[in-house]
């Protein structure tokens, strides 16, 4: 960690850094969410920060905090592999349904981590092109790292999905393969049957493919 | 015999008309360690575009670790990367050491470092393993299983299990080192040695294995950077950061070993990065063997961190009473937060704790190296081929406990 970032922080930016603190050696900076994005794209660019790594973004839900503060901490960590391996740990509070801004453009390795974060807490990031779960799956219902997650209740069972535009293509079609149980038994032990799996009575000529326009016409006549 | 006049080429490449396609790879695949599921646009045999989708794995780790005490997150820690759990429990241990503010006496140190470049020599010697393997070359998967199950001897005989050892202790180690630690580990290493000079003759001059692997799956060093790739990958692309040389923690500082870094950031690079640590590991591991003290405690007195003597638990009131404190309601840790990392097997493995003062944690965040390094993924296996996914997935050794937690 250094102090040397935080103080050309607070050069920069004065009252714009909200809190600052170095419990056990983390060099913490506090900002608005308003400040994210370009608070980060500063630290980046600037030459004497120079945080050119991406080390972590997650957040902590406080929720006993309210209404005197903002329910949850957004917190970024960053590394300067150019400056002397220096680190710097940025926070911003964020009330629920409040939003902050992606910094996917400035390091892209923020992508994942924030579809974390949102997958995890709902918190929006703005600008991310492709926020959805990660971990989790599209139906989950609700946040689980959010304190107030039930933790004892189960989540519902839900349906297969149907993808619409997606059919199977011809060779997976019903009549086609060595399908199980196919075969009509009782038809077979009379002895009006012999055939021995759709597919073979299909190649033997006992039997038309159900993939011909024509088959299921034939079957309707027979019957 | 005469060659066959090759007329197809003069008539020009056969021109067939392609179309995109979608292909479904994994999470059943074998490759995809059962755990990742990538959703690939296809022209041709030519990757367009890849959306991988992790998840498959997903225990909680983050919430399981709320509702324990500080103590109880070991057994989750051990389930991240399960094939170098050691370095894990070390990883967290000196987290929350960090936290409380205290230092543990050299001998567990040491301890910690020798337990812990064995697990790491393990975890590259699995993904190294499995990378030839599924690159058709499976006598060195053997060689090289073999060889880790000899090490997991060793673990065992520290620890009592051979995977999911729970072995670190905030403030110290469950036990002192065994007497027979120097001789196992002493005579690990002309196995070690024969091995892998055995397993670079068979892969490393191979024409098949090199076609693979060399120049497939490029990573750029400043694309690296911004992805927070960490550990072997980011130095095959040339860059040395080592947590353990770069911002040295425990005894490392102390001892001498070099960083391996590669040019280019392709597969071959990361293989033989992974060799080269396996012999810089085993290079710290003889040094510490050495530089150890014989005796001594390998843990902090301190009865509101470690439990006491179990004589004093059950003679004494005091010993009784803190044993209680200890167990039911764990360590108390000021409120507050710190982030701690360690370099473990894949990259810097850290831990981001905060505490409300209670003997609970509030919250453990777990920055897994696999979540960033699978990420990087996407760039180094577009505009490939769909063959290739297959080394590069493979070494950027993905291990689906840390990446889903």
């Amino acid at each position: 960690m250094s102090k040397r970032v935080i103080e050309r922080l607070k050069a920069q930016f004065g009252e714009r850094i909200l809190e600052t603190h170095d419990y056990r050696g983390d060099d913490t900076a506090v900002i608005a969410p308003g400040d994210w994005l370009e608070v980060a794209t500063f630290l980046k660019h600037d030459g004497e920060c120079a945080m050119n790594q991406f080390v972590d973004l997650t957040a902590v839900d406080f929720p006993e905090r309210e209404p005197e503060l903002p329910r949850f901490d957004v917190v970024l960590h960053l590394r300067s592999l150019s400056s002397g391996y220096q680190r710097v740990r940025l926070k911003a509070r964020l009330a629920e349904n409040q939003g902050i801004a992606s910094l996917i453009k400035v390091w892209a390795g923020a992508d994942w981590a924030e579809r974390e974060c949102f997958d995890m807490f709902g918190i929006k990031f703005e600008g991310h092109p492709d926020l959805r779960r990660v971990l989790l799956y599209e139906e989950f219902v609700g946040h689980p790292l959010r304190k107030d997650y039930p933790i004892d209740r189960t989540q519902p069972l839900i349906p297969y999905r149907q993808v619409d535009g997606l059919t199977k293509l011809p060779p997976f079609g019903q009549d086609e393969g060595q399908p199980f149980g196919r075969i009509q038994w009782q038809q077979r032990l009379d002895g009006r049957d012999n055939q021995v799996s759709p597919a073979i009575a299909v190649q033997l000529g006992q039997k038309r493919a159900l993939s011909d326009s024509s088959a299921h016409e034939g079957e309707g006549a027979k019957e | 015999m005469e060659p066959i006049e090759d007329e197809l080429s003069e008539e020009g490449a056969l021109e067939l008309p392609t179309e995109p396609m979608r292909l479904n790879m994994g999470p059943s695949h074998p490759a995809m360690h059962g755990t990742i599921r990538m959703v690939l646009d296809l022209d041709g045999e030519t990757v367009k575009g890849v959306d991988i989708q992790p998840g498959y794995l997903h225990r909680g780790f983050e919430k399981s670790c709320e509702r324990g005490t500080w103590q109880q997150v070991f057994p989750y820690a051990d389930r991240l990367n399960y094939v170098s759990p050691m370095l894990n429990n070390n990883g967290y241990a000196s987290a929350v050491e960090k936290f409380l503010g205290i230092k543990v006496p050299e001998r567990c140190e040491y301890y910690r470092v020798i337990l812990g470049e064995l697990a790491r020599i393990c975890d590259h010697l699995t993904c190294n393993g499995a990378g030839a393997m599924e690159l058709g070359a499976f006598t060195p998967f053997l060689w090289m299983l073999k060889l880790r199950d000899f090490i997991w001897d060793i673990l065992e005989e520290e620890t009592g299990a051979r995977m999911t050892h729970s072995f670190s202790r905030i403030g110290g180690m469950a036990k002192p080192p065994t007497e027979n630690l120097e001789r196992n580990v002493l005579d690990l290493i002309p196995k070690f040695e024969k091995t892998i000079y055995e397993c670079e003759r068979a892969v490393l001059r191979n024409r098949i294995f090199l076609d693979r692997v060399e120049g497939v799956g490029k990573l750029s060093k400043d694309r690296a950077m911004e992805l927070g790739v960490t550990g072997v990958m980011l130095r095959s692309t040339g860059i040395d950061y080592d947590v353990r040389k770069s911002c040295p923690y425990s005894i490392y500082d102390r001892l001498d070993f070099e960083v391996p870094v590669g040019h280019q950031g392709d597969n071959y690079d990361r293989f033989v990065c992974r060799m080269e640590e396996m012999r810089q590991s085993l290079k710290i591991i003889r040094q510490c063997i050495q530089q150890m003290p014989k005796d001594g405690p390998v843990s902090v007195t301190d009865v509101r961190v470690m439990l006491p003597e179990k004589p004093a638990v059950y003679n004494t009131i005091e010993g009784t009473i803190a044993h209680f404190k200890l167990v039911m309601e764990g360590i108390k840790v000021p409120a507050g937060e710190v982030y701690s990392f360690s370099e473990a097997g894949n990259g810097e493995l850290g831990f981001y704790l905060v505490s409300d003062g209670s003997g609970t944690p509030y919250r453990v965040r777990c920055r897994p190296p696999c979540w960033f390094n699978l990420n990087s993924a996407h760039e180094m296996i577009i505009g490939g081929m769909i063959a290739d996914i297959i080394p590069t997935f493979g070494s950027v050794n993905m291990i689906g406990g840390e990446c889903d937690r």
